[in-house]
C-alpha cells in the first residue's frame, strides 16, 4: 500500500444498452517519483483508468488510493494531490493564458498575490510570458498542451496524470513535451502517462503497464518487458564472407538463441548481451567483419507477442 | 485536513469560480447590457410610446392604470429569467458539451455539486443585475404615466432574491440538459412560451375569462416572478397572494436546482 497510486481490481461497466465493459480488473501500483506509462491501443481502457483515478469516473468495483486516500471516499482531498491533463484541450476559452493559470490557483486556495506570482512563474518557465494576455484559441496544439500541463501542476500536486499528451501533435512539439515531462520528474513529480505510442512509453517511462481490453497484461520496466519476448537482443552482423564453421561457432556462444543468415551477413537472436558482443566480434573478425548493429525488441514486439495484434489496429 | 479546513477549502474554490465568472462578465459587459436591454427597450417603445401616440393604446381594464405600469414588473421579470438562460444555460451547455471547458472546475478541490451551485448563484447575481438594468428603462421610456410604489421593502428584496435564484436554477437545469445543438430548439420550445405565457404583459388575475389558460400558466415559474414583482412594485394592480408566489418561487428554485445539480453531476462524472 506504499505506492503513490494504488489501483486494485478496478472494474468499470457502462450500463447499456449495449453494456460496455471498459475495465475488468485493473491492478497497478505507481511508486513515488516514477514515470509510469500505461500503454495500449485506443479503447483499451487507459482513459477510463485515468478517469477513475482522477475522480471523474465512478468505478463499478475495486478501488483507487491516491497517497493512501480512497478517491471515492474523499474526492476533494484527492483532487488537491493530483494534476490532470485530459486528451482534449479544456483551457478556459473565455480567459487569457494568465487567467487560466491564475484562476486555477485561486480554486486551490492561493491568495491573489500567490496566484499571480505562480501564473507569472509558470508562463516564464514555458517561455510564454509574452503571450500572457492571449486567448487559448490562438495557440497551436503543442503550446496549448504545454499550458494545460502548466495549469495541471500550478497547485503543486504530487501526481500528474497525462492522458495521451502527444496525440495529434507534430514531431517537434512531441519532443518538446517529452523534455517537459522529463523535467517535471526531475522536480520530484510522480507521473502517470497513457499513450498508444510505444516509443513514447519506452522513452519516458520508468515502468510500463501494457493494457488491452480493460486488463493489464504485463507490468515492468521497458527493458524487462522487452526481455520477455525471449530474445532480448537482436544483433545484425555484416561480413565479407561467411561459412558453416562460423555459424556453429556463434551458436556455441553463451546466450545465443538463434543464428540465421541475413542479407550481407548474419542475424543473431540472443538473450542478454553481457560479454556476448566481444566474443562475437572476436569470432567474426577472421570472416571480414564490417559492421555490428545491436537492437532491442520494442514494446510493440511485446504487445504483438501478448495479443497477436498490432498496437495501431 | 480538519472539518473546518475542508470547508474553508471548498469556500476558497467556490470563491475562485465566482472571481472567474466576474472577470468574464466584466469582459463581456457590453454584450451583457445589449442582450438585456434590447427586448424590453423595444417592447416598451412600441407598446407604451408608439401605440399610445398613434391612438392604439392597450386597454388595461383598471381605472387610472396605464399599460406601461402593468409592463414594469413583467419586463423586469423577463429580463431576469432571460439572463438566467443566456448567462448560465448557454455557456454551460457548451462547456459541458463540445469544449469540456468545465473540466478544470470539476477538478477543483470541492464537490462537483458546488460547481453547479456556483453557476446557479452567479446566474442569480446576473439576474439581479439584469433587473437593475431593465427597471430604469421601463420606468423612463413610456410616453404614458408609470406608477410604481414599493409597498414593502422586505417583500421586494425577498421577491428579487427568490426570482433571481429561480432564474439561475432554470438556467442550470436547461444548460445541463440541453445539448449545444439543441439550443435553437430550446429557444422555440422553452424561452418563447415561458415569456409569452409568463403573465408578463397582463396580470394573472386578468386571465379570468380564459379559465384553462389561467390554470395552465401556473406551471410556468416566470408567472410567479412577474406576480411577485407586481405585488412588490405595483401593489395597486391585481396580483397573486404573497404566500402563493413566495412559496412557488421557493419550490421552483429547489426543484429546478435539484434537477440541474443532478444533471450536472451526471454530465461530469460518468
Amino acid at each position: 500500500m506504499s505506492g503513490a497510486l494504488v489501483v486494485e481490481r478496478l472494474a468499470k461497466r457502462y450500463p447499456g444498452p449495449p453494456e460496455i465493459t471498459a475495465l475488468s480488473g485493473v491492478d497497478l501500483e505507481v511508486q513515488p517519483g516514477e514515470i509510469f506509462g500505461l500503454l495500449g491501443p485506443n479503447g483499451a481502457g487507459k482513459t477510463t483508468t485515468v478517469g477513475v483515478c482522477t475522480t471523474r469516473v465512478r468505478a463499478t468495483s475495486g478501488r483507487v488510493l491516491v497517497e493512501g486516500i480512497d478517491v471515492r471516499v474523499r474526492p476533494a482531498a484527492v483532487k488537491r494531490r493530483i494534476g490532470v491533463v485530459t486528451q482534449q484541450n479544456t483551457l478556459d476559452r473565455s480567459c487569457t493564458l494568465h487567467e487560466n493559470l491564475y484562476f486555477h490557483c485561486r480554486f486551490f486556495g492561493f491568495s491573489r498575490g500567490d496566484a499571480r506570482a505562480r501564473a507569472d512563474e509558470l508562463l516564464q518557465r514555458l517561455r510564454l510570458s509574452d503571450r500572457a494576455g492571449a486567448l487559448p484559441l490562438t495557440l497551436s496544439g503543442g503550446l496549448a498542451q504545454r499550458v494545460q500541463i502548466a495549469r495541471a501542476i500550478a497547485h503543486r500536486p504530487h501526481i500528474l496524470f497525462l492522458d495521451e499528451p502527444t496525440a495529434g501533435l507534430d514531431p517537434q512539439s512531441r519532443l518538446a513535451l517529452w523534455e517537459l515531462v522529463a523535467e517535471l520528474r526531475r522536480d520530484g513529480l510522480t507521473v502517470l502517462l497513457t499513450t498508444h505510442y510505444m516509443e513514447e512509453a519506452d522513452r519516458l517511462s520508468d515502468r510500463v503497464a501494457i493494457i488491452d481490453h480493460g486488463r493489464v497484461l504485463v507490468t515492468g520496466t521497458p527493458a524487462e518487458l522487452k526481455r520477455t519476448v525471449g530474445a532480448g537482443t537482436v544483433i545484425q552482423v555484416r561480413l565479407a564472407r561467411s561459412d558453416a564453421d562460423l555459424l556453429v561457432a556463434l551458436r556455441g556462444l553463451p546466450g545465443v538463441r538463434e543464428v540465421e543468415e541475413a542479407p550481407g551477413g548474419l542475424r543473431i537472436l540472443a538473450q542478454g548481451r553481457d560479454g556476448l558482443l566481444s566474443s562475437l566480434v572476436e569470432a567474426a573478425i577472421p570472416y571480414g567483419l564490417q559492421d555490428v548493429a545491436v537492437a532491442e525488441p520494442t514494446l510493440e514486439t511485446v504487445f504483438i507477442k501478448l495479443t497477436g495484434r498490432d498496437l495501431r489496429e | 485536513m480538519s472539518e473546518h479546513g475542508r470547508f474553508r477549502g471548498y469556500a476558497a474554490a467556490f470563491w475562485g469560480m465566482v472571481l472567474r465568472d466576474l472577470t468574464v462578465l466584466r469582459r463581456n459587459l457590453a454584450p451583457f447590457v445589449t442582450r438585456t436591454v434590447m427586448n424590453p427597450l423595444l417592447f416598451v417603445f412600441i407598446f407604451t410610446y408608439v401605440l399610445p401616440r398613434i391612438g392604439q393604446s392597450v386597454q388595461t381594464g383598471a381605472a387610472g392604470v396605464t399599460y406601461a405600469t402593468i409592463l414594469v414588473p413583467g419586463l423586469v421579470a423577463v429580463g431576469m429569467v432571460f439572463q438566467g438562460i443566456s448567462a448560465v444555460a448557454l455557456p454551460l451547455s457548451l462547456e459541458l458539451g463540445a469544449t469540456r471547458e468545465i473540466e478544470d472546475r470539476v477538478l477543483a478541490p470541492l464537490p462537483v455539486e458546488l460547481v453547479a451551485i456556483e453557476k446557479l448563484v452567479f446566474g442569480a447575481a446576473q439576474g439581479i443585475l439584469a433587473g437593475a438594468v431593465v427597471f430604469p428603462l421601463v420606468y423612463v421610456v413610456p410616453a404614458t404615466e408609470v406608477t410604481v410604489r414599493v409597498a414593502s421593502w422586505p417583500l421586494l428584496v425577498s421577491v428579487i432574491l427568490l426570482a433571481s435564484l429561480t432564474s439561475g436554477a432554470l438556467g442550470l437545469a436547461l444548460g445541463t440538459i440541453v445539448r449545444p445543438q439543441q439550443i435553437g430548439l430550446m429557444f422555440a420550445l422553452v424561452v418563447v412560451p415561458i415569456t409569452f405565457l409568463g403573465c408578463v404583459y397582463y396580470p394573472w388575475a386578468m386571465l379570468h375569462p380564459i379559465g384553462w389558460l389561467k390554470l395552465l400558466v401556473l406551471v410556468n415559474p416566470l408567472v410567479y416572478m412577474s406576480e411577485g414583482l407586481r405585488a412588490a412594485l405595483t401593489p395597486d394592480l391585481p396580483h397573486m397572494p404573497t404566500l402563493a408566489f413566495l412559496g412557488a418561487l421557493t419550490g421552483a428554485t429547489l426543484l429546478l436546482g435539484a434537477i440541474g445539480v443532478r444533471a450536472f453531476v451526471r454530465r461530469t462524472i460518468s
